[in-house]
């Protein structure tokens, strides 16, 4: 089969590329357009790692085709953070080392800001939860969901 | 002399001697009298061992000083994750 | 000055919280890890898996696969020579399969094709004919003499005569008389006890660009925890010298002990030069479980002597591992670490290994220590529950300290169990109230920690920066740690050193990111690259001055007179020299190398509470807080996020993770859906405690902290979901339909 076009707005840029119709849009991302920013965990959905924002729903990018992004708008971890500085959630994950090896941090950073979109003041639990879909293997998530809550308490008070 | 203390398993590749003593001045000396002195063990030295000399383990510096009042005992070459 | 020894106690950097260097690369989606690397050109490569735990390999025919359009090479074991080196041999027998196929999963043959379309196809037509053989995954059942051959004449001398024919190991380590320590105990236990097989669990899957040019000359990148280590391996089995085949790691997406061999990096070498073009190869995740990794699992008897009083009289164990299809000696430090919390009179500890139809072992953090620790601890445990002794008070009384003879035969020097323990004691954690159905467990745990061979570039640049060049990939924040190490010596900033870590063809040999080292070793080289690099300084400002060199000390990042005798010169700073080095005779720099020896053993105290559902079974983990020695905490965060991802990694082992196997020897479970690591619902805030009972072994007192977190949860959890429930269990991990079953026999 042919290769599909697709039309997308990609962190608020105006977007093409095309992809193969089995591809998913983890791959398209990645190996189409070079933002290697999304990660393949397991390409199950099981991971979390390659985590995205699609038309305002948190979506397992592996689990999407790329040829469903036609129309869409697309958010990934390279948008979140604007000119110079990085985003509340960017900077409090840096100042309370809530990374180690940071394989997991984009996808968990993308899926936190959708948290805080609908819910600025959550409570711990609500952000385990949410978070949940996320996996992490080095940090035991104690200083991921501490960061989460430093960040939120910023942006509240913004 | 140094006193060089075998795990149990060694043992009985030394004529179920637990402490074996051995002139020596550094751990690759110490090796060397070891295999001469007891050719069964020379396969475990071979493969690689570990030497705890005074409580601090040495994996595989040769020129590691022993002395004769050193507390010095073999151990398996360390792995780590 | 002496510039080799002097030991710093008052610390500017070392100590304080700083940014990590590699934060924002990680934040932004700018880092660049394994599967992230592309080169024009490249080559898709996927590798065939055997579909059988062990069978014969009587033919491969890749003629079809080979004449798809769009394929470019095919490769099988038979590519390569066979090494002389057992371990070489190994290594390379487990990346592509010779003769046999040892698990299922096991590697048998490979394919780069233009795009992944095409080489799923190609793998398809690979023509692989097996004859099928009996085969044993279980470690008890692999020990019988009768038991399915994994691989003919594996033993070493060790093993004694009578030994069922996969088991390849055997050691002994202990001191006194265990018959008469016993008869002095009042009370006596022994038990049983099995632990599953669990995988590292990194996120990142195993991933690497090879390009192997006409000249013989070849790149390799990779996501590992050694880069040099790959080098080695790959050079070994590829036939090439070391200086051509150069090594580049990618930033690591998780390692623990799962990225220190080598899985897909030589095949995609052998496909790049059978191709004349880069391969890459990524691991999917169902290939990560079935073919790298885990740990071993387990089969243990313990048995131990207390007094009424609580004085451990005796103590020993027998320890039957199981690593997989090849030899592995990951039992020597089970049997060591077994009892090294305790001090001692009797004690003996046996281990056995034997093979099995399952995937090579790979060491996973403090290999070997958790599964002994986890039987020890809990026998300890249900000691003090019969005698009727708090369990903290029952570790203090028998607690290993400086110049206890351990159980492995070494006296220990400074070691800091007691203060862990006490501090254990002291914490508000300890005293917290428990409700219906919970109950609180405790473990002391213990690793070795090693040193290693490392080479660190340091050098001055002209604008008064430093820039710190090793070789270790950073898996936790290293980088950090490193350059504090490095701003401390010098005297200038943390901002004023950038530290980075480069390839193989840029320094000395560098042993892999394991064993707790690269803060111990690479700070300690660090350190010592530093000091050479001030002694140049200071004898540019000695020229300057026209003084002697001894009458030149370095003292806030300048070089100072030594005194009033040495003349009356307004110090020069760092970046003063620094600015005309080219005329005082040329660039400033230091090096270190050094095969570091010297690092402290680590000891560590977990606390733990649970609930347990007596309707269900599952377990819910309340409070935890980990106690640990870091001898002295370079960067707390780091240490801290030590500790807890240690912790996280034990429960999971505890409560959820296993290999699981069915009678036809195929794994069941091999994806994160069924493999089920701890997600953030699943736990609860972990709490830390650093000690800091310096290490004499480092210029700061350092000791390696990253293993031994993960050795006491396993009995934490058990002794804590034991008395939760009112009963033992002896098995792991403690998933609910077990502690169910336990509950009800119960009745």
């Amino acid at each position: 089969m042919k290769n599909i076009h697709v039309s997308t707005v990609l962190n608020g840029d105006e977007t093409e590329f095309v992809c193969a119709p089995e591809e998913t849009l983890l791959d398209a991302l990645r190996g189409r357009l070079g933002m290697t920013g999304a990660k393949e965990g397991c390409g199950t959905g099981d991971c979390g790692a390659c985590t995205v924002e699609m038309d305002g729903r948190l979506v397992c990018s592996c689990l999407v085709l790329g040829a469903e992004a036609e129309g869409a708008e697309i958010k990934t971890v390279e948008g979140m953070a604007v000119g110079e500085g990085l985003h509340p959630l960017q900077q409090a994950f840096i100042d309370h080392a809530a990374l180690q090896c940071g394989i997991c941090t984009p996808g968990i950073l993308v899926a936190a800001k959708t948290l805080l979109e609908r819910n600025p003041d959550p409570t711990d639990t609500e952000v385990r939860y949410w978070l949940a879909g996320n996996l992490c293997r080095c940090t035991g998530y104690d200083k991921i969901i501490k960061a989460v809550q430093i960040a939120a308490a910023d942006m509240r008070g913004a | 002399m140094v006193a060089v203390k075998l795990w149990g398993s060694l043992r009985d590749l030394a004529e179920g001697q637990e402490v074996v003593e051995v002139e020596a001045s550094n751990f690759k000396e110490l090796l060397d009298a070891l295999a001469a002195k007891h050719p069964a063990l020379k396969p475990q030295i071979d493969r690689g061992v570990s030497l705890a000399v005074d409580g601090l383990v040495y994996r595989n510096s040769w020129f590691t000083e022993v002395r004769p009042d050193s507390e010095v005992v073999l151990m398996p070459y360390m792995k780590g994750g | 000055m002496n510039f080799q020894s002097s030991s710093k106690q008052d610390f500017k950097v070392v100590g304080t919280r700083v940014a990590r260097p590699d934060g924002v690369d990680k934040v932004t989606g700018r880092a660049l890890y394994g599967a992230d690397f592309n080169v024009p050109g490249c080559q898709v490569g996927l590798i065939l898996r055997s579909p059988h735990a062990h069978a014969r390999i009587d033919n491969i025919d890749t003629s079809e696969a080979l004449a798809l359009p769009g394929v470019k090479a095919v490769v099988t074991s038979a590519d390569w020579g066979v090494p002389e080196d057992e371990g070489l041999r190994d290594v390379q027998d487990n990346c592509l399969a010779r003769g046999k196929v040892l698990y299922d999963g096991h590697a048998v043959a490979a394919v780069a094709a233009k795009d992944m379309v095409t080489a799923r196809a190609a793998l398809k037509l690979i023509r692989v004919d097996y004859t099928p053989l009996p085969h044993v995954t279980d470690v008890d059942e692999a020990m019988k003499p009768d038991a399915p051959v994994v691989q003919e004449a594996r033993a070493d001398e060790s093993v004694p005569e009578g030994s069922g024919p996969n088991v390849t190991h055997y050691c002994e380590f202990g001191h006194g008389d265990l018959d008469a320590g016993f008869a002095k105990a009042d009370t006596v236990i022994e038990r049983s006890f099995t632990t599953a097989a669990t995988h590292q669990g990194y996120i990142e899957p195993h991933a690497c660009v090879a390009s192997y040019g006409n000249d013989g000359k070849a790149d390799l990148w990779c996501t590992t925890q050694g880069q040099y280590l790959v080098r080695d391996l790959c050079a070994g089995i590829m036939g090439m010298e070391g200086s051509q085949l150069r090594v580049t790691p990618s930033e690591i997406g998780g390692g623990f002990g799962g990225k220190t061999t080598v899985f897909i990096e030589p095949v995609a070498l052998a496909l790049s030069r059978k191709a004349g073009r880069p391969v890459k190869i990524v691991m999917s995740r169902v290939d990560v479980f079935r073919a790298t990794g885990p740990t071993v699992s387990s089969s243990m008897d313990v048995r131990i002597g207390m007094t009424k009083d609580g004085r451990i009289t005796a103590g020993e164990a027998k320890l039957r591992y199981q690593g997989g299809a090849f030899p592995c000696g990951t039992v020597d430090m089970g049997a060591q670490a077994a009892f090294a919390a305790y001090d001692m009179e009797a004690v003996r500890t046996r281990g056995w290994n034997a093979l099995t139809n399952r995937p090579k072992e790979a060491a996973y953090r403090a290999p070997g220590a958790p599964m002994a620790i986890y039987a020890v601890e809990s026998v300890v445990d249900e000691l003090c529950q019969q005698l009727e002794l708090d369990p903290l008070d029952v570790r203090l009384k028998n607690a290993a300290d400086a110049g206890t003879k351990a159980s492995y035969g070494v006296t220990f020097d400074q070691i800091g169990l007691r203060a862990t323990l006490e501090a254990a004691k002291e914490h508000a954690h300890y005293h917290a109230p428990l409700g219906e159905n919970q109950g609180r467990g405790l473990s002391c745990g213990f690793w070795f920690n090693f040193g290693g061979n490392t080479s660190v570039s340091l050098a001055i640049n002209a604008d008064g920066t430093a820039s710190v060049t090793e070789g270790n990939p950073d898996i936790g924040g290293s980088r950090a740690s490193i350059s504090m190490m490095a701003a401390e010596e010098l005297g200038i900033p943390y901002d004023k050193v950038r530290t980075f870590i480069t390839d193989t063809g840029s320094l000395g040999q560098n042993d892999v990111t394991d064993g707790s080292r690269v803060t111990f070793a690479v700070g300690l080289a660090t350190i010592k690259a530093a000091r050479a690099a001030i002694q140049v300084m200071c004898a540019r400002a000695a020229k300057i001055w026209g003084i002697d060199e001894d009458a030149v000390i370095w003292e806030d990042g300048a070089a100072k007179p030594s005194g009033p005798n040495a003349g009356d010169f307004e110090p020069m700073t760092l970046a003063e020299i620094a600015a005309i080095s080219s005329e005082t005779g040329g660039p400033i720099a230091g090096h270190h190398e050094v095969n570091a020896e010297g690092a402290g053993v680590s000891f560590g105290v977990h606390l733990a509470d649970v609930e347990v559902d007596p309707e269900t079974g599952a377990t819910t983990v309340l409070r935890y807080t980990v106690f640990q020695d870091a001898g002295k905490a370079v960067h707390p965060d780091y240490v801290e996020g030590q500790m807890q991802g240690g912790a996280a990694q034990g429960i999971g082992w505890a409560l959820n993770e296993e290999y699981i196997y069915d009678e036809d020897g195929r794994l069941q479970n091999a994806g994160f859906l069924d493999y089920r690591i701890p997600v953030a619902s699943d736990l609860p805030a972990i709490d830390t405690v650093i000690l800091e009972i310096p290490n004499p072994g480092h210029p700061y007192g350092v000791r390696g902290v990253g293993e031994t977190p993960i050795v006491p949860p396993l009995a934490a959890l058990s002794n804590a979901v034991s008395r939760a429930v009112g009963v033992r269990l002896h098995e792991l991990p403690m998933s609910p339909p077990k502690i169910l079953k336990a509950i009800m026999a119960q009745g």
